[in-house]
């Protein structure tokens, strides 16, 4: 079952060069499944999944031949569908809690003007609680009651998943959910998100740099260089990515174990850009 | 005795509500042409260790040695010219409005250099850039680029000991292997002993022969290489490092850690 159809996407910025795309023909389905975008700065990856939001910033551009989500086409949403939507259907998760919560405001009170978009302001209230415990807060009233500054890396980003969470929506973005995050905080989140994924049957799109975790989080891998998908890899068969970028990032991580010295450096092919 | 000493260091930071222990009693020594490494999460203290170093944090108490003597408050120039610094992020750490020219001819002017042109020729040659990169401002370099002229900076005194904070945690992989890999090049031709802070256990086994793993300020552990590749960890926090280290994996790490424990 597809929720999410996205064919020839695009992304372009003008310049004073002229335009540039910065996402060049992007296209995938997204199932009730966990789908991992990976690419280095500049790739357009965290593009791809602000432009599914439509949270593309001013002046750049959005061209598709097909944007749906669940049968509704985005390509000319206007702002009240993009109401109806976001934050409701689907939300998005993005990398630094430090700059993605208000920070005059309460967690309680972020939690529950999130949660006041289906439901009335007492099971809001409820659910806000609720959802805290979700996302494994052991002490869900004094984080409730908590401002951001008050709470950790790991601690407001789990706010914020819950708050993206709270209204249930069938399909979360996650922008480098867990890379301002310390390795073991990392691995805790992304048990909570993989259960929410797995108990609430949601579609998940996980946007990251990092090759090793997104491989060993997500079912499917969508490679994507200056633009482009190079590649699509099932995470698990990642060893027999056939891309030589996809190779090449792979073998040039250091490893625990010791391996080639110097680390095998990455070639860059003028013929992969295209 | 090793080329840096360092007993029973504290450091305090004081001035806000309650003051803060950031780094509890850490002895560690470093031996020349060593490359050592620290490890840990944000907050353990592991960046401190390397600006108390350099004079940059408030020490309560402990001594640094370097060549045997403590150093003295505030650092004397000749410290310096033994010992420099590659910061974190080489997007706030460069003068946004020096050229490279200017970043490099500082740290001579400073000591009293009068070879400047060659030097700063050489030490842009040495790190890979070459000349051509003299007249640039940080905003025309990549991140990748940007870190090579830090790392240049660092090495025009030529010192013996090069302190690294994070030295790829900003850059991409590809663009990490090739930095490591100068690093690496580096302290081979020149017999630098390296500090290097990094919260990836990955670099850090491949950059380093000794580590000290830090939690909280205190240093929980010391491992060699050997000892982190064949996951040799006695602490339960070096091994839960470890396990999150390989990614994720549907059930607990901590509880595969201490079964795989348990089996060998």
């Amino acid at each position: 079952m597809t929720l999410l159809s996205v064919k020839n996407l695009r992304v372009t910025f003008p310049t004073r060069q002229g335009p540039v795309d910065v996402v060049r023909g992007v296209s995938f389905d997204l199932g009730r499944e966990r789908l991992g975008i990976v690419g280095e700065s500049g790739s357009g990856k965290s593009q791809t999944g602000r432009a599914i939001l439509g949270l593309t910033p001013s002046p750049g551009k959005v061209a598709a031949d097909v944007l749906s989500f669940d049968g509704i086409d985005l390509r000319n949403a206007d702002a009240r569908l993009w109401r109806s939507l976001r934050g409701v259907r689907m939300s998005m998760v993005m990398q630094d809690p430090k700059f993605s919560l208000n920070p005059v405001m309460t967690i309680g009170r972020q939690l529950i003007e999130a949660g006041r978009r289906t439901v009335s302001k007492p099971q809001a209230k409820a659910a806000a609680m609720a959802m805290l415990e979700a996302v494994q807060i052991r002490d869900p009233k004094r984080v409730f009651s908590a401002y951001p500054h008050e709470l950790s890396g790991g601690m407001g980003q789990r706010a914020m998943i819950a708050m993206m969470l709270i209204t249930e929506p069938d399909l979360l973005i996650a922008d480098e959910p867990t890379s301002a995050l310390d390795v073991t905080v990392q691995i805790e989140v992304l048990r909570i998100l993989d259960r929410l994924v797995t108990d609430r049957g949601m579609g998940l799109i996980f946007i990251s740099h990092d090759l090793r975790l997104v491989s060993s989080f997500c079912d499917r891998v969508l490679v994507m260089y200056a633009g482009r998908i190079v590649e699509e890899v099932k995470a698990s068969d990642l060893g027999q990515a056939q891309h030589p970028y996809t190779q090449g990032l792979l073998r040039c991580l250091p490893q625990i174990e010791g391996g080639a010295r110097p680390l095998p450096t990455l070639q860059r092919d003028a013929e992969w850009a295209r | 005795m090793g080329l840096i000493d360092i007993q029973a260091l504290e450091v305090t930071f004081t001035g806000g509500a309650a003051p803060v222990r950031a780094v509890r009693g850490l002895t560690l020594s470093v031996n020349e042409g060593e490359s050592y490494g620290i490890v840990g999460e944000s907050g353990s203290g592991k960046s401190t260790v390397l600006r108390a170093i350099c004079g940059l944090a408030p020490t309560s108490g402990g001594v640094i040695s370097v060549d045997g003597t403590a150093l003295s408050r505030p650092r004397t120039p000749d410290f310096y010219r033994r010992v420099q610094m590659v910061f974190q992020d080489p997007y706030a750490s460069l003068h946004p409005r020096h050229t490279v020219d200017r970043v490099l001819a500082e740290p001579l002017a400073i000591h009293g250099f009068t070879d400047a042109e060659r030097r700063i020729e050489t030490a842009l040659t040495d790190v890979g850039l070459g000349t051509g990169f003299r007249f640039r401002y940080p905003h025309q370099l990549s991140g990748g680029q940007r870190q090579r002229v830090a790392i240049a900076r660092a090495l025009i005194l030529e010192p013996r000991v090069l302190l690294l904070d994070e030295p790829t945690s900003a850059l991409d992989a590809s663009i990490q292997a090739e930095v490591l890999n100068l690093l690496d090049r580096l302290r081979g031709e020149r017999g630098l002993t390296y500090v290097l802070v990094s919260h990836d256990l990955a670099v850090v086994a491949h950059m380093c022969e000794r580590l000290t793993v830090m939690q909280h300020g205190l240093a929980v552990e010391e491992l060699t290489r050997a000892d982190l590749q064949a996951r040799r960890a006695q602490m339960d926090y070096t091994r839960a490092l470890l396990a999150a280290s390989e990614g994720y994996r549907a059930n607990d790490p901590m509880e595969a850690s201490s079964s795989s424990a348990a089996r060998a």
